[in-house]
Formats: C-alpha cells, structure tokens, sequence
C-alpha cells in the first residue's frame, strides 16, 4: 500500500481531533460507516450566525486513508458557508490525497460525513423554528 | 528511526550463513546440476544432493529420495494436489482440507472442484484448530487426500497433526500437510505423524525465496504424484525444469541450521513472543489475542486492539513490519477469511494486527515494539469514535449502522 504524502502528514498530524456538544443546536453531527466494515467516521461542524462554519471536529475508526479523507474535510469546511461545504465532492477528496483505486470509498465516506452533518444541523434548526411562537 | 522487522511469517532475511553457502554456485561453481558430463554438473548435482539429504533429516524422512525440488511451497502444495488427485483419479475423486489453510492449497481445492473432483472443507474452533474428529467423518470411500497445515501463518495455530495422520493411516487416505509455518520452529517428524505427502518453504526458514520441496513418501506402497511441469523430466520426471543450484544449496543449508539450533532458539523466541503479549494486555485495554494460547508458533502473535484499525495502526508504526487481517490491507477489502472462520467478529478482525517474531528479534527491539504499540493505541483510541462511545459507556454494537 503505497500512501502518498499527503496521507502520511494527516495520519501523523490530523487536524481538528475532537468532540463538539451534540446537543449544542448550532452543532451538527454526521455518523458514518460501519465497523464491521472497518470504517466509521464522525464528523461535527459548529455554525455561526452568519451560517458559516466556525468550528469543524472529527473522530474516525478507519485506515490511514480514511483518517486522512476525513480530516482534510474538516480544514476544508471550516470557515465556509453551508453550501460551499454542500458542494464539496469526494473526487477533490480523493485527488488532493492521491488515493488509490482500492480506497476511494474512504473519501466517498468523508463527503457523506459532512452532507450528515450539515442536514443534522438544518434538521435541528428547523424543529427549533418550530417551537418558537411566531412573533 | 531505525526500521524493525517483526513480519517473520510473511518472509525471513536470509541467515549471513545460508548466504554464504549459496555464493560459490553463482559464480565458480554455476554448472548445471543435470550436467552429466563435466566436473561443472558434478559438482553442481552433488551440492543438490547433499541438500537433499539436510532437507529429508530435518522433518525425519528416511530417505532423501523422498524429497522433490521446487519453486515454492505454492508449488509444491499445486503438485500435492493437483498431482495425487491426477495419478489416483481410479481410487477416487474426493478431497478434504480446512478452511484455515493458504490460498496455494484453497484455490487449488476449488479448481479441482471445477474438475469434477468433490471436494469438502472442513471448519475450525474459535481457536483456528481443526478437530480430527470432524476429519474421520468427512472421510467417505471416494476420498483420496487430506490436506491439513501443520501451522497457520496468521494467528499461529498448530493443527493435530499426528492425530489426524493416525485416522488416515488406518483408513488408507492420503494425508498431506502444508508445513511451509511450522517447519523449523515446531517438531515435525513425516514418519512419526504418518504424513504422505509434505510442502516446505525455504524462505521461511531464513533460506531464499523462490525453492521449496514436496516430500512424498516412499514407504511401501510409494506415494506418487503425476507432475504438472512437463520437460526434462528433472526430479526423477516429476518436477521439470532446472533446478536453482543456489537456493537449493541454501535451503539445505537452512535446514541444517534450525536442525542444531531450532529448540533453544524457538524458546528464546517464544520468551520474546510473550513478553510482548503480557507487556501490551496489561497496558492496554480491551484487547484480545486471536488464536490458541497453547497450541501457537513460539513466534506467533495476532492481537485485536478494539476499536482502533488495523492499516491504520500499521501505517502509524510504519518503522515496524507488521501485518493485519484487516480488509483494508487486502486488495479485495475482504477481512481475513481464516479469522472468519475462526468466527472472529468482522470489527475485531479490522482491529487485527500480527506480530511474526524471528531469529534476528532482540529484546531492545521488543521494548521498542511494545512502547510504540502502546503509545499508537492509546492515540488512535483518542481519534476513534467507538472509543469515545465506550468511554461513555455506550456499546458500539448497540449502534443501528447505516450498513454500506
């Protein structure tokens, strides 16, 4: 397995390890992948009021190119808007870290982390929309 | 960082000594060993030949006639099967083996399967072991061969040899065993276990890659195979093609080595083995040893550190040479079949990680290896999702995945 440089430097110094308050509402929450197949990936963005993303932390289970895919996607986000995160596909992924064939999945994964954590985050601001009276 | 080799079972360097053995018959000494006619083939055939006699005395074979040269223990284990079932099609047509075995024997059983022949797999404990009982009752009228590994390459366990030769001695069946793990490094006697048929590797031995032997026994009546390389008809006509003077000169010499050395070495080794063992179960957590504690390779060590990955965990101790029965390592992202079928849950075989120790291991290098480990874990563990849920209190396997 032959990884490239970019990979190595994320599994050696990954950004933005970490854990946000799940029950934060500007926080939002992707849980993906499963770990009998040997890849889970958590990822968490923190939303300002100008709906950009302020903070992004992640945690994954998974091989050195899955700790990379998921890692570049939270320098990646932080500091976008909410569409520009939405727009992020996992072909850049794949062709910033150089991954082979067989790991493609990983970076597939990483964008479906973050596509789950900007719809957990619309999903509890749109149940909060919900039960504030109309002024 | 200096580099450390802890994958003995996938290859080992060729000893300073093996190599030495082997020089002289690259270049003074290059004839042809079926050179008949000169002092250069003379010399050549009866460096072979002396090898012939190292290889035969180290699994205690009477003659060295019964030990035929090859590329590999792959070949050899392709001759065995391929061979007997062939030369033996009127007696039957059914063969038996494990579902622990190496590819070179499965994928062989299954093209013979697609040649009419039947073919049964037999399954193992939790602890990789194959029960000979399980062996008796596969055996039907039609069966020919019974292939069973002495050792398996990835958690280490020793099969029941011995048991199992004595069943097929009495029933008349053919007993082959893939020896190429477990030579040298645990007692293996063809004539005491009532082995046939016998495949041996010379690079995990610390001789070179590319030789290896079929042992066939020649207690009456004689085992035969038919061969599978046509040519020359080298090798008394059952093994074509010229034979790699070097390698087989170094094979013997190999043999010869872990023959005076082998049991105070595979003590040293075992020590090793289990000071590695005891230093990561008491630091770490939540860790389990696949295999069987008592029936392993002295070498031997596959360890699942829970919720952490396999490649992942290699690629952060990229100094040491490791492996893992992690699907993320394979090229089909299939986990390991032989911890499958140990029924290995698939989470804890993506947390595998094999240690293979060696002749050439120090204890320095144990400390480094177990200081490392340690240390990857405990950080990988920080990074990990399932960690956090543990450490919450939270069982993984509690969680309803998203199955992709």
């Amino acid at each position: 397995m032959l990884y490239s440089d970019k990979v190595i430097d994320h599994t050696d110094n990954p950004r933005n390890v970490g854990t946000l308050d799940v029950n934060d509402p500007n926080v939002g929450t992707g849980l993906v992948g499963n770990p009998a197949c040997g890849d889970v990936m958590r990822l968490q963005i923190r939303v300002d009021a100008e709906g950009r993303i302020a903070q992004a932390r992640f945690k994954t289970f998974g091989c050195g190119s899955a700790i990379a895919a998921s890692s570049l996607v939270t320098e990646w986000v932080t500091g976008k808007s909410l569409d520009e995160a939405s727009a992020l596909k996992n072909t850049a992924i794949a062709a910033e870290l150089n991954l082979p064939p067989v790991k493609l999945h990983c970076s597939v994964l990483a964008e479906q982390a973050i596509e789950e954590a900007i719809e957990d985050f619309l999903r509890k601001q749109a149940s909060l929309a919900e039960k504030v009276p109309a002024k | 960082m200096r580099r450390i080799y802890l994958d003995n079972h996938a290859t080992t360097p060729v000893d300073p000594r093996v190599l030495e053995a082997m020089l002289p018959f690259f270049s003074e000494q290059f004839g042809n060993a079926a050179s008949r006619s000169h002092s250069y083939g003379w010399d050549a055939n009866n460096a072979v030949e002396q090898a012939r006699v190292s290889v035969a005395k180290s699994i205690g074979a009477a003659s060295s006639h019964s030990i035929v040269f090859t590329s590999g223990a792959t070949e050899s284990n392709n001759l065995a099967l391929k061979g007997a079932l062939e030369y033996y099609g009127d007696k039957g047509n059914h063969v038996i083996t494990t579902a622990v075995e190496h590819k070179s024997v499965l994928d062989t059983v299954k093209r013979l399967g697609t040649r009419g022949c039947e073919v049964t797999v037999l399954g193992v404990d939790a602890l990789g072991r194959v029960d000979p009982e399980t062996v008796r009752q596969a055996l039907t009228d039609k069966t020919v061969l019974v292939s069973v590994m002495l050792a398996n390459n990835e958690v280490g366990t020793v099969q029941p040899i011995a048991e199992i030769g004595e069943i097929l001695h009495e029933r008349r069946v053919l007993f082959h065993v893939d020896a190429a793990q477990g030579l040298g490094k645990i007692d293996f006697d063809v004539e005491q276990m009532n082995v046939d048929l016998a495949s041996l590797s010379a690079h995990k031995v610390y001789g070179p890659k590319g030789c290896g032997a079929l042992y066939l026994s020649r207690k009456r009546p004689r085992v035969r195979v038919s061969p599978q390389l046509d040519g020359g008809g080298h090798e008394r006509g059952m093994r074509s093609g010229t034979l790699n003077v070097p390698a087989i000169v170094g094979f013997g010499r190999a043999c010869q080595l872990f023959s005076i050395e082998g049991l105070e070495e595979q003590t040293r080794i075992a020590r090793l083995r289990d000071t590695l063992q005891s230093r990561l179960l008491e630091a770490l957590p939540k860790v389990s040893v696949n295999g069987d504690p008592e029936h392993r390779l002295p070498g031997s060590l596959n360890m699942s550190f829970h919720h952490v990955e396999g490649e992942g965990l290699m690629l952060a101790l990229k100094d040491i040479a490791l492996s893992s029965g992690s699907a993320c390592t394979s090229a089909t992202l299939e986990p390991s079949y032989v911890l499958s079928a140990m029924g290995v849950d698939p989470t804890l075989a993506h947390s595998s990680i094999r240690f293979g120790i060696g002749r050439f291991n120090t204890e320095e290098e144990i400390d480094i290896v177990a200081e490392r480990v340690i240390s990857e874990v405990r950080r990988l563990r920080g990074m990990s999702p399932l960690w956090e849920m543990v450490e919450q209190g939270i069982d993984p396997a509690s969680i309803r995945w998203a199955t992709t």
